[in-house]
């Protein structure tokens, strides 16, 4: 017996679709394919399904867990669930595909590498497949696999399949989509999904578990060292009387000890001294690393502060930018309204100064002349800080291009922007 | 490229980090099993070579077995850590809870209140613990930083939305937050975690000869906090825990795992969920969501 698989990889996705295209279906499938779903959990499904009255077991039971959700039989809110291959593991971020859930797409799209978006065969591509693309392409996640389900249903057709990858890409032509793949599968009786299907040979394609399991995911440290600092380490200890690190995450690109970095918004430069992941003292480290940064010079750093490579290509330090933004609440977005800002490891005070329009989430139309916005709404504007923020665009940097929008009565999170 | 451990490490200290920048008074809810190990585990290696910015919260049933206690008091020990006790038999004594009675009585229930009774004295404003959405369906739902009201209730119909790795901390006098650091981990990458880190575990978790009986086709350890019925016959078994809880409810593994290689080999073969051992778990189909809108771990 190996000793499990220490090497695997992590891929994070978000699948989108409403109830009738087969979701619960599809993820019950890959959870119970890939032996993610145990014997315990399977007899509680079973026993919960025949309770209701359910004739097949209901394997949305399995991601809806909440009582309201399995009482009034639908998903509220957004699961995630885990899974893993011998080649990788696998987070799902499983979101409730109706018009109203707009922001639980988009709270699952956050995270994601990639996309699956579910189609019905019989249906082909309707309004909600594209506004699922068009959320994925606004969170900017690079891959899309679009699944024809209940191929069965449609003969295996090789015809509907075609003309389906036709239709869905005419229209999305105008989205900034990245790449799509397409695959015709039956999630209720498996083809495609683990195995290849043994009905539709001719797809040439990988079936979808196996696509998962291979598909590049984006991980580029070309880009420039970003890393915005979360709490300032110092030990009150004889041994390291002197210590003074910056933790945080780096957000992007790759650092050195001996490189050169500034420190925005102040502007101070300094020289990288030494780089520790716990008590290891490391030479280099890249994006996604948890570490500590200890710089040559004694200058004032602290939370909030980013360390950023320093060379011609920086971020931008400003108080007005323009973003899109989505609306998760009742209360709606107003003009001037002071809200608390939540950007990387900063927060400011902020307003909004303008709605220069509105996305028709549907026909992603624009929609002007807009005063306020309510739940579930999409919409670019323009935000006012009392300090300045460090920032890139989100289809750059999204660590340094995301923001939330905070109630300074509640506290609650009212909104999500990505710069522009 | 990063492997799956690796990510999920580095989430984890930043999470943790979060906590130690966002919060006045965190803490970590300890109660010496493997989640809470790596939990303490990879807060040390997120402020080293600084001490644990947090306190250890040890909630106390009173009925936990002998070596778990050795092991949380040679941890606090090593890591020069504070640990503060919350014990249920206090709030039996001082009338806060009444015990249950009868064969199934457990205390796992009543240390929701001593858990909230030691946030309010301690003015806990976060506690860390070592949940996992795998876990329980419930948990699949609830965020990285779960909101508590003034009461340390969870409303999971109301919950803020999380996205990115942005973490709204922010709340009025009286609430608190649960943290849950390790929420994408899965009990899989927790035990190859702890093998790739070479961390200690308490000796159960290895297995060892102990006294046991049998309940509804569980293994429970037969210790005097378990009344048994005439026909439950106490037999020697070689036996390990999957989670360590209170012993009232912990069901015991049959097993001949004697090693971390030995218990990973055996959790990837497993059909049962380790939850599955939990009788806390069995009263009903929603008996996790009901004690967390309490104020449950």
């Amino acid at each position: 017996m190996n000793n499990g698989y220490l090497d695997m990889q992590l891929l994070r996705f978000t699948t989108a679709g409403s109830v009738d295209d087969g979701k619960s279906t599809l993820i019950g499938r890959l959870l119970y394919d890939s032996k993610s779903i145990f014997e315990d959990q399977m007899e509680a499904v079973e026993s919960a399904s025949k309770s209701r009255g359910n004739e097949e077991v209901n394997l949305a039971l399995l991601t809806d867990g909440l009582r309201a959700e399995r009482e009034q039989g639908i998903t509220i809110d957004v699961a995630y669930r885990y899974f893993a291959t011998p080649r990788r593991k696998f987070i799902i971020a499983d979101t409730p595909g109706h018009i109203e859930y707009t922001r639980n797409m988009v709270t699952g799209a956050s995270t994601a590498d990639l996309a699956v978006i579910l189609v019905d065969a019989r249906h082909g591509i309707m309004e909600q497949t594209i506004r699922h693309s068009y959320v994925a392409a606004l969170l900017a996640i690079k891959q899309i696999v679009v699944c024809v389900n209940k191929m069965d249903l449609v003969d295996f057709s090789e015809d509907v399949f075609a003309k389906i990858v036709a239709d869905y890409k005419a229209m999305s032509a105008h989205l900034p989509i990245g790449k799509v793949d397409f695959i015709p599968i039956s999630a209720k009786l498996g083809d495609n999904v683990v195995n290849k299907s043994a009905n539709m040979q001719w797809f040439n394609g990988k079936p979808l578990l196996e696509f998962l399991e291979t598909v590049e995911i984006q991980n580029d440290t070309e880009e420039a060292f970003r890393m915005a600092v979360q709490y300032v380490i110092r030990p009150i200890s004889d041994k390291y009387a002197d210590f003074r690190g910056y933790a945080g995450r780096i957000a992007s690109g790759k650092v050195k000890v001996g490189d050169s970095v500034r420190v925005l918004p102040s502007g101070q430069t300094s020289v990288v001294a030494s780089l520790w992941f716990a008590d290891k003292q490391l030479t280099e480290a890249v994006e996604g690393d948890s570490v500590t940064v200890c710089l040559k010079d004694d200058i004032d750093i602290s939370r909030g502060d980013v360390l950023c490579a320093d060379n011609g290509n920086m971020p931008e330090v400003g108080q007005a930018m323009s973003l899109n933004i989505c609306w998760f609440r009742e209360t709606p977005l107003q003009l001037g309204k002071r809200y608390i800002v939540r950007h990387a490891t900063q927060e400011v005070v902020g307003m909004f100064k303008a709605i220069d329009y509105k996305i028709d989430i549907n026909s992603q139309d624009k929609i002007a002349d807009i005063s306020q916005l309510i739940m579930n709404d999409i919409a670019h504007v323009q935000l006012k800080t009392a300090s300045p923020l460090v920032f890139e665009p989100y289809h750059t940097n999204k660590v340094m291009g995301s923001l939330i929008i905070v109630d300074p009565d509640t506290n609650d999170t009212l909104g999500a922007g990505m710069i522009d | 490229m990063k492997t799956h451990l690796q990510e999920l490490e580095a989430e984890s200290i930043y999470i943790l980090r979060e906590v130690a920048a966002q919060f006045q008074r965190p803490a970590i809810l300890f109660s010496g099993g493997k989640d809470s190990i790596v939990v303490t585990h990879l807060a040390y290696k997120a402020f080293y070579p600084a001490r644990l910015p947090f306190p250890l919260v040890h909630i106390d049933t009173g009925h936990n077995f002998r070596e778990t206690l050795e092991y949380r008091d040679a941890l606090v020990q090593r890591l020069g850590a504070e640990l503060i006790v919350g014990s249920v038999q206090e709030s039996i004594d001082t009338g806060r809870v009444k015990e249950e009675t009868g064969f199934n009585a457990s205390r796992n229930a009543l240390q929701t209140t001593t858990l909230l009774d030691t946030i309010e004295r301690h003015k806990f404003d976060a506690c860390i613990g070592g949940a996992r959405r795998d876990e329980e369906k419930a948990r699949a739902k609830e965020r990285i930083f779960s909101h508590r009201d003034d009461f340390g209730q969870w409303n999971p119909k109301n919950q803020r939305p999380e996205l990115w790795n942005i973490f709204n901390g922010r709340k009025n006098m009286g609430e608190h937050f649960r943290v849950f650091p390790i929420s994408n981990w899965t009990e899989m990458d927790v035990w190859q975690y702890i093998l790739q880190e070479k961390i200690e575990l308490p000796s159960l978790y290895y297995t060892h000869k102990r006294k046991v009986f049998q309940r509804d086709g569980q293994w429970l350890a037969a210790e005097d906090c378990i009344r048994r019925r005439p026909e439950e016959v106490v037999v020697e078994k070689e036996v390990r825990c999957r989670t360590i809880g209170d012993i009232t409810c912990t069901g015991l593994t049959l097993s001949t795992a004697h090693s971390l290689e030995d218990i990973v080999a055996e959790i990837a073969a497993t059909r049962v969920t380790e939850r599955g051992g939990r009788a806390d778990d069995k009263r009903s189909e929603t008996a996790m969501e009901d004690r967390k809108k309490q104020g449950y771990f």
